[in-house]
């Protein structure tokens, strides 16, 4: 008996990889297994290796594994390219339809199915991956019944002779590979899960809960991978709630769309992912000088320009920090887990509107889309709070004088009067500004109304600006990360505990402002500090020198080949730096 | 009820004496009373230029925002609440040049908000540069030789890509650029208002003379049919462009919030931003 394997299944782009991976995972899934998915794919529609790689546990995961128990291949490059994750237990799947070849170098052993031919023999070779999907579970010793209420779900809509006939894909699949079995194969038993249900979902699915739960009714955006998820999935639960998404002609529009909206009183929101953020860069600093909030989701992919689209990288954070031409306040937050995603999504319209600031909602790829079993959100824990938005009757202004929308106040937030607000009219412009926003070029006001702006980010109130574990007081090492790292730091630290080595782990939520008191002790008490980061310059481990010092301590762990960390990398790194 | 002076605030435009922006904030302000608006339910969005200053010359919610971007804002502010009147305003350079992309997809799209264009076929507040209106072989700044590109005909632009109003006036016809832009405003959908609206400083063609001898008002056309949209093409073709007046409407088409499925009838500035559980623990199943 086993309590977690890994699972891939590859092919070529538009043969029904991803759905593959999708029925067999939501099957799962149910079961109360804890999966944790991760999809490999290319920026085209068809063709080009794809291949979907999910880890199945009785516990909670949160990273890719550094292995393979079962490579189900639909062509010979899959095999090419995957075998090496294969240890010799692993077992290779393949389609006799293009007569595999087994590399020479793995001890892995491998079976030609005739997934294409017994599909076919059924009615069509499209059901496939569904003879895989059988053959899959007489490898894991599963019940294929577990099958039939997804095989449903997702083609009840063709009729029951359609799910009938992938039922008997299904079936037939598990039958040959059982005979097979029979003669010689060791099944991989999985220990039985707790049959809990639980969400099955990306992060972006996460994101746009919480943008909901928040009381998100707008959206302005402009297709990209790998955020436009986010979009898709508003444009289908806001009619319910009386909003909508624009998808609007670029991202420049996108944005702005959002600031106007935002500034008539909407929740709203934008996503992207970098290039989308390169062109919204102007109107973030239109926002922070004017004081609306913004709320906008960076996913970050590889850049830069249009760099590795559908790939890994965590790239984007200085440009998020300090991205817009001059200085404004602003807030960058970037949840470590999909919980977080949802939490943190709907908390960053708090901020928004309590600072009146662009606050960034920082993702990464893997998370935004790596798909994965999630604990249960608790919705109470989701406050609605507005700031100083004003919401009582105002007092008749004198002589046409207007509201004081930029007053200066000692937390330097003012209060804040909507469009349709009797006795609330003021002027907003990008222009410097008085207290009632009519354009100032005085020096004496510039100061005030700059150091207005920044008094207000001096603060934050943000819970849990930075994720602890950190049960040492005098650690060997500190590992520090942030966005969706935090589950393959939490697997390399376990392996190091077992080395004996005293591992404390920070994953950052806070990104800026840069939550410096929590971050100094951890990185004082440490002998060594690693930096474990998607991108090459190693930009939070620069950010963390400039804020807590101790520079000689801290050493940055970088990749950048579009690919997420696996648990042996950074386990390997950090033991070299002892 | 607001007259046209409720319209007005204290701050002095920062315009050359002579430019024909006045006028046109004179003819807002008035179309802004004559529709009946209180100045809190109007909201001026403009963008960069000497124009996208207007927001800040009329008591009203004003917003100048960046260069070219006063669609944008403006559709999302009336996202935001269907309730209020919306106008957005800036220069041809603002427009036609850099918001280009957004004035066409702010017309097809067809929001009810109302777009005033202040055209002087150059750009005044950077001193003196050709813009897309600018004619072939005008001589600027950065055309000292003249301009060797084509002008941009917007009002055609506009009815090639399904605008649902189109409307030109000329500064100086005051009664007649209120009236549009009361019709514009009145109009549900995207209303373009170009404004021919002399630079008196910078652009020594087409100057305040040049536009009284070379206009043509729709109305002395006679049989002119608004609604008729291939007479509204030939008629711009045959004046190269020149004409006052209500060129095109369509009454017909609704415009894009009422074509939204399940959009809000209130202004979604008053939603009430609780989930209620019930409606949390379905979305959250969907993904079990």
């Amino acid at each position: 008996m086993i309590n977690q394997l890994s699972w891939k299944v590859g092919g070529q782009q538009g043969e029904g990889i991803e759905s593959t991976g999708e029925i067999f995972a939501i099957a799962l899934n149910r079961l109360g297994y804890y999966l944790y998915g991760y999809r490999h794919f290319s920026s085209r529609i068809k063709g080009g290796h794809t291949n979907n790689k999910i880890r199945v546990s009785t516990t909670e995961v949160r990273s890719i594994s550094d292995d393979l128990d079962i490579l189900v291949a639909f062509d010979q490059e899959t095999i090419d390219v995957n075998y090496k994750e294969l240890p010799s237990t692993g077992v290779i799947l393949a389609d006799s339809k293009f007569t595999p070849k087994k590399p020479e170098d793995t001890e892995a052993s491998m079976f030609a199915v005739p997934f294409t031919e017994i599909a076919t023999g059924l009615g069509t070779s499209l059901m496939k991956n569904m003879v895989a999907i059988g053959a899959t579970s007489a490898v894991l010793d599963l019940d294929i019944h577990v099958f039939e209420e997804v095989v449903r779900e997702i083609f009840g809509k063709k009729g029951d002779q359609v799910v009938a006939k992938n039922m008997d894909a299904i079936k037939a699949g598990f039958d040959y590979m059982k005979e097979k079995l029979e003669v010689g194969l060791q099944t991989m038993q999985l220990e039985k899960a707790d049959g809990k249900k639980r969400m099955f979902m990306i992060g972006n699915d996460a994101i746009a809960l919480g943008a909901l739960a928040a009381g998100c009714r707008f959206m302005a955006a402009y297709p990209i991978t790998p955020a436009s998820d986010i979009m898709e999935y508003l444009i289908k639960k806001l009619p319910a709630l009386g909003g909508t998404v624009i998808q609007t002609e670029d991202e420049i529009a996108a944005c702005t769309m959002t600031i106007g909206a935002s500034y008539g009183g909407v929740r709203a929101i934008t996503a992207s992912s970098g290039p989308g953020l390169s062109l919204k860069m102007e109107a973030i600093g239109l926002a922070g000088i004017t004081e609306t909030p913004l709320v906008i989701v960076d996913t970050q992919r590889g850049g830069p320009s249009t760099g590795l689209p559908t790939k890994q990288e965590q790239s984007d954070l200085m440009a998020m920090i300090y991205g817009t031409h001059g200085e404004i306040p602003k807030i960058v937050i970037a949840p470590s887990t999909v919980q977080e995603a949802f939490y943190d999504t709907a908390e960053a319209f708090n901020l928004a509107e309590e600072y009146q600031c662009p606050v960034i909602v920082l993702s990464d790829l893997q998370l935004s889309l790596g798909k994965q079993t999630v604990e249960p959100l608790d919705f109470s824990k989701v406050e609605i709070r507005r700031g100083k938005l004003v919401t009582e009757e105002l007092p008749e202004i004198e002589n046409k004088g207007y509201f004081k929308r930029y007053e200066v106040t000692e937390d330097g937030v003012s209060p804040r009067t909507i469009p349709g607000m009797k006795n609330g009219i003021h002027h907003v412009t990008g222009v410097e500004h008085a207290e009632t926003g009519k354009p100032s070029e005085s020096a004496t006001n510039r100061i005030a109304q700059m150091d207005k702006r920044f008094r207000k980010v001096e603060n934050i109130r943000f819970d849990t600006p930075v994720y602890k574990n950190a049960p040492h007081e005098d650690a060997d090492i500190l590992i520090v990360g942030f966005n969706s790292t935090r589950g393959v730091i939490e697997e390399a630290m376990g392996r190091l505990k077992n080395d004996g080595l005293k591992v404390n782990h920070a994953q950052i939520r806070l990104i800026h402002p840069f939550p410096t008191d929590e971050v100094l002790p951890l990185v004082r008490s440490a002998k060594k500090v690693i930096v474990v980061e998607n991108n090459a310059t190693g930009q939070l481990a620069n950010i963390m020198k400039m804020n807590v010092g101790y520079a000689e301590k801290i050493t940055k762990y970088v990749k950048y080949d579009g690919n997420p960390f696996l648990p042996h990398e950074v386990h390997t790194k950090c033991k070299e730096l002892f | 009820m607001a007259t046209f002076k409720d319209f007005r605030n204290d701050v002095k435009p920062n315009w050359c004496p002579g430019c024909g922006d006045f006028s046109v904030q004179a003819a807002m302000q008035r179309a802004a009373a004559n529709v009946g608006l209180q100045p809190e339910n109007l909201a001026v969005i403009s963008g960069i230029g000497c124009s996208g200053r207007i927001s800040g010359y009329i008591n009203a919610y004003g917003f100048h925002g960046i260069h070219g971007r006063s669609l944008p804002i403006a559709q999302g502010v009336k996202m935001a609440n269907r309730d209020l009147t919306v106008i957005a305003s800036g220069g041809d350079g603002d427009g036609y040049a850099i918001g280009m992309g957004h004035t066409i997809h702010a017309i097809r799209r067809n929001i009810n908000v109302t777009y005033v264009v202040m055209d002087n076929q150059i750009y005044g507040l950077t001193k003196g540069q050709t813009s897309p209106r600018s004619a072939v072989g005008f001589k600027t700044k950065s055309t000292p030789m003249g301009s060797i590109e084509q002008s941009i005909s917007p009002m055609e632009m506009a009815l090639t890509v399904g605008a649902t109003f189109v409307a030109q006036s000329f500064s100086t016809d005051l009664k007649d650029l209120t009236a549009l832009i009361e019709a514009g405003i009145n109009h549900n959908g995207f209303a373009l208002i170009n404004v021919f609206s002399p630079c008196v400083t910078y652009n020594k063609v087409n100057t305040y003379d040049w536009f009284k001898e070379n206009l043509t008002k729709l109305s002395d056309i006679e049989g002119y049919d608004a609604s008729n949209r291939e007479m509204a093409m030939q008629t711009l073709m045959k004046h190269n462009g020149l004409v006052t007046g209500l060129i095109y409407q369509n009454t017909e088409r609704q415009s894009y919030q009422d074509l939204i499925t399940g959009f809000s009838e209130a202004p979604l500035s008053e939603a009430d931003l609780n989930l209620d559980q019930a409606h949390f623990d379905k979305l959250v199943a969907e993904f079990m």
